[in-house]
């Protein structure tokens, strides 16, 4: 043994170990997500915000005193005096969620991770995917480019900058005496390199419809705003630019700013398809299926005017879905039966469509993995 | 810049020797932050792998880069001893972490809570770590992850072994021969008016919660049982460092203190040595500083009855018999002690009679200020059901986190598990099923 000196070093593990805990707040965050997500104060916030969220599962919960019975004996600076009070009892169950669990009152202080709007994006996307992305036309698809845009002291002797490389040269002499060319060194070389364009990228276009109708409630509208949120969100990540066109309808659609839309309360009935109708010549005229992805969503409580108009809606919506990427209806409503305009949708079958019901918040989280599930395409 | 030379580890090791102690040979590594911190947060080199290590890693590692507080050394009780400085430390304060280890490596190899401790731990748990490693490419990470979840958060019930020999242990056969009454009443340690060799036998099996469930769950693995065995093992090891952190803290300072004073210090080296022992001694608002506990107790000790008391003392005492013994009024008043307690919504101190300061601290200090959970049956309502018993000295336990540590008690048992404690002066009994928590007030 004599003269064996342990590397203490190749015992660490304390970053792997700390990478598996980060790897359960993530996972605890991850199972949190339906809540999360659907929560006011991150849709409306402005991304910078840090939210606590309490994680319980990761509390290390051991048989323990209660925390602020009995006394204690501490040290202090010799100033005080038997019934000076030192200080407040931190409020009983303070911080406890709502609902809570078996008698959640005495030291419950548990782990709280700090998460960024940006945090919970990025792991609401990691559930999510593109589905159904179009094959560009063989003619549009971009070539790998490289231009010639950058000038560079080094280089391959056939890029050579004549005129730059004679500039140069001509300085250099000028500095030094006579101004002339000639007695040429190396470093009055340059060279045209050259740098990869970014490749045109896909665009996306979503085309927001929503149910401006009497009986959308306050609910609803947060309901149709989360939703839209986080697909705007998500969308933005995946492509270059997203466009969005926001729709609203009661009898007639027409089309309005992004703050309309989600404030926008009106009475009055509904015809559903007055949207579609307006959302078939949007795309028809300004964007084209072959150069842009289409996602029209609509946003309805499915209370619509009349069958014969249920009928006109889902011929419009046949003729819509060849030309868009996923077309999706999410019904909002507050329990109740599933409606008209539902049931008539439940006979398209078309892989590009797809539906959903949001009754509660929780809803919003499973929605969107409807509209964009991760293994597809 | 001094160029003046320090002394060795030998020179220092030796002077040590000469004054009176007696540490085991110590080795010292220089190692840098990270890995000082990674084995303070393990507290031992080459520990298994468990996520809440990571964390305490993170957190003890982030509060260092941010300059929030500094470790100079972390000291292993072992056979030789190792000792790991900090790389950045400066040779002055090498030299006062040198001396200061000679008074904790002392300590390990004389007093007798240590008598039970191995001398080749850091051997002894990288052998647990790499059969955990094993035990992860058999049955899964995550399956090992999820049992060491709920043993570690039971680690703490467990019984050294005490100083009596000839327990016939060993009891493979049914639960009921564990059974025992409650023997509450030879438990807490009663006033006495003489000094007292206060180190427990505590050796009751039904005491030790980690024991017991290794031995007569019926529903474990091999490699279940093994890993209880081995938390247990790392923990009884432990347990001492927990029972004698005020006697160990101070006894270190004082040697530190009587080492430095024997160095040819510079005025320089003795006013920034001067300032190092303020801050390791330095009160901390509302709480008990361990160093400077002990410090002051064995400085007030020598000046009443001599060195050889001192050395009595670390031979035979724990922190609560240090305590009940040689807390004298003068110690509280120097150190500002005092005892404080919530009344209604408010913190109000209470008293600052050495008496009343004597007993809460005490009180504090049994079992390492952790409850005492008693295995009652194991075979309750003939059901193969645990019945433990908490013994409740006079606080309750923080009921929620009581309820969901029971469930890592089912996990083990894997029969249903029940809880009797006091709450609001009522017994209560909690129980968990596996699927249903149920609370129960007598």
């Amino acid at each position: 043994m004599a003269g064996f000196v342990p590397d203490w070093s190749l015992q660490r593990k304390g970053a792997t170990d700390q990478r598996r805990h980060l790897e359960k707040i993530k996972q605890a965050l991850k199972e949190r997500l339906p809540d999360l997500i659907s929560e006011e104060s991150i849709v409306a916030s402005d991304g910078k915000r840090v939210l606590k969220v309490p994680i319980r599962s990761l509390e290390q919960y051991k048989f323990r005193f209660h925390p602020w019975q009995g006394d204690r004996v501490g040290q202090d600076q010799g100033q005080g005096q038997p019934g000076d009070v030192l200080g407040k009892l931190p409020k009983a169950g303070q911080g406890s969620g709502k609902g809570g669990k078996p008698g959640e009152s005495p030291g419950v202080d548990y782990i709280e991770a700090e998460v960024t709007l940006d945090d919970i994006a990025g792991l609401l996307f990691d559930e999510l995917g593109l589905p159904y992305l179009k094959p560009k036309p063989q003619a549009s698809l971009p070539q790998p480019t490289w231009k010639f845009k950058d000038i560079s002291p080094k280089g391959l002797m056939g890029n050579l900058d004549k005129r730059r490389s004679l500039r140069e040269n001509l300085l250099r002499n000028a500095k030094n005496g006579p101004p002339k060319v000639g007695g040429w060194r190396e470093s009055d070389l340059r060279f045209k390199t050259w740098v990869e364009e970014p490749q045109p990228e896909d665009n996306a276009v979503v085309i927001a419809m929503r149910d401006i109708s009497g009986s959308m409630g306050d609910f609803k509208k947060l309901m149709a705003r989360t939703f839209a949120f986080w697909m705007l969100k998500f969308l933005r990540t995946q492509y270059q630019a997203v466009e969005v066109v926001f729709l609203v309808h009661h009898t007639q659609a027409r089309e309005v700013t992004e703050d309309e839309f989600f404030q926008l309360g009106e009475s009055g009935g509904t015809k559903v398809s007055s949207v579609y109708q307006l959302c078939q010549e949007v795309i028809e005229t300004r964007y084209s299926p072959a150069r842009w992805n289409i996602y029209p969503i609509h946003f309805s409580d499915g209370d619509n005017w009349s069958d014969a108009d249920n009928r006109r809606t889902v011929e419009i919506l046949e003729t819509l879905l060849p030309v868009v990427n996923v077309f999706g209806y999410t019904e909002i409503r507050e329990g109740g039966y599933t409606s008209t305009l539902m049931s008539a949708f439940s006979r398209v079958k078309h892989p590009r469509f797809r539906m959903v019901t949001i009754t509660q918040r929780q809803d919003v989280y499973p929605a969107l993995k409807t509209f964009f599930p991760r293994k597809e395409g | 810049m001094s160029h003046r030379t320090y002394p060795s580890d030998r020179d220092i090791w030796s002077l040590a020797r000469e004054m009176g102690l007696d540490p085991y040979p110590v080795l010292f590594e220089s190692v840098p932050a990270a890995v000082l911190y990674e084995f303070a947060a393990y507290l031992i080199p080459g520990r298994m792998s468990h996520w809440s290590y990571g964390k305490a890693y993170h957190a003890m590692k982030t509060r260092y880069d941010y300059g929030l507080n500094k470790l100079y050394e972390m000291v292993i009780n072992s056979n030789p001893a190792y000792a790991f400085l900090l790389e950045s430390n400066s040779d002055l304060e090498n030299t006062f972490v040198r001396a200061h280890v000679m008074g904790h490596v002392d300590f390990f190899r004389h007093n007798q809570c240590f008598q039970h401790t191995v001398p080749d731990m850091i051997d002894v748990v990288s052998r647990h770590a790499d059969r955990v490693r094993q035990y992860e490419f058999e049955v899964g990470r995550e399956q090992v992850e999820r049992f060491l979840d709920a043993v570690l958060a039971l680690e703490e019930h467990v019984s050294p072994p005490g100083p009596v020999v000839g327990r016939t242990g060993r009891a493979r056969g049914r639960p009921e021969r564990l059974h025992a009454s409650i023997r509450g009443a030879d438990w807490g340690w009663r006033p006495e008016p003489n000094r007292v060799p206060e180190v427990k036998a505590g050796t009751e099996q039904d005491d030790d919660l980690l024991l017991f469930l290794l031995r007569e769950s019926r529903h474990l693995e091999d490699w279940q049982r093994d890993i209880i065995g081995m938390v247990r093992d790392e923990m009884l090891y432990f347990w001492p460092q927990i029972r004698t952190k005020i006697m160990n803290e101070g006894w270190a300072s004082y040697w530190h203190v009587a080492l430095m004073r024997e160095m040819q210090l510079t005025d320089d080296d003795y006013l920034d040595f001067a300032r190092l022992h303020s801050q390791v001694t330095a009160p901390m608002m509302y709480q008990v500083n361990p160093y400077a506990l002990g410090y002051a107790i064995y400085c007030d000790l020598e000046q009443r009855e001599g060195r050889d008391a001192i050395f009595l003392a670390r031979t035979v005492d724990d922190d609560v018999s240090f305590i009940r013994n040689y807390l004298t009024e003068d110690v509280v008043a120097s150190l500002n002690m005092m005892v404080y307690g919530a009344e209604q919504d408010e913190v109000i101190l209470k008293s600052r009679a050495a008496e009343m300061v004597r007993e809460q601290l005490v009180r504090e200090l049994v079992h390492g200020g952790i409850p005492v959970i008693h295995v009652d049956d194991g075979d309750f309502n003939q059901r193969g059901e645990l019945y433990l018993i908490h013994r409740h000295e006079g606080i309750d336990l923080d009921i929620p986190y009581a309820e969901r540590t029971l469930h890592y008690v089912q996990q083990i048992w894997g029969r249903p598990v029940h809880l009797e404690t006091r709450a609001d002066h009522k017994r209560l009994i909690l129980s968990f099923d596996g699927k249903a928590d149920s609370k129960v007030v007598l």
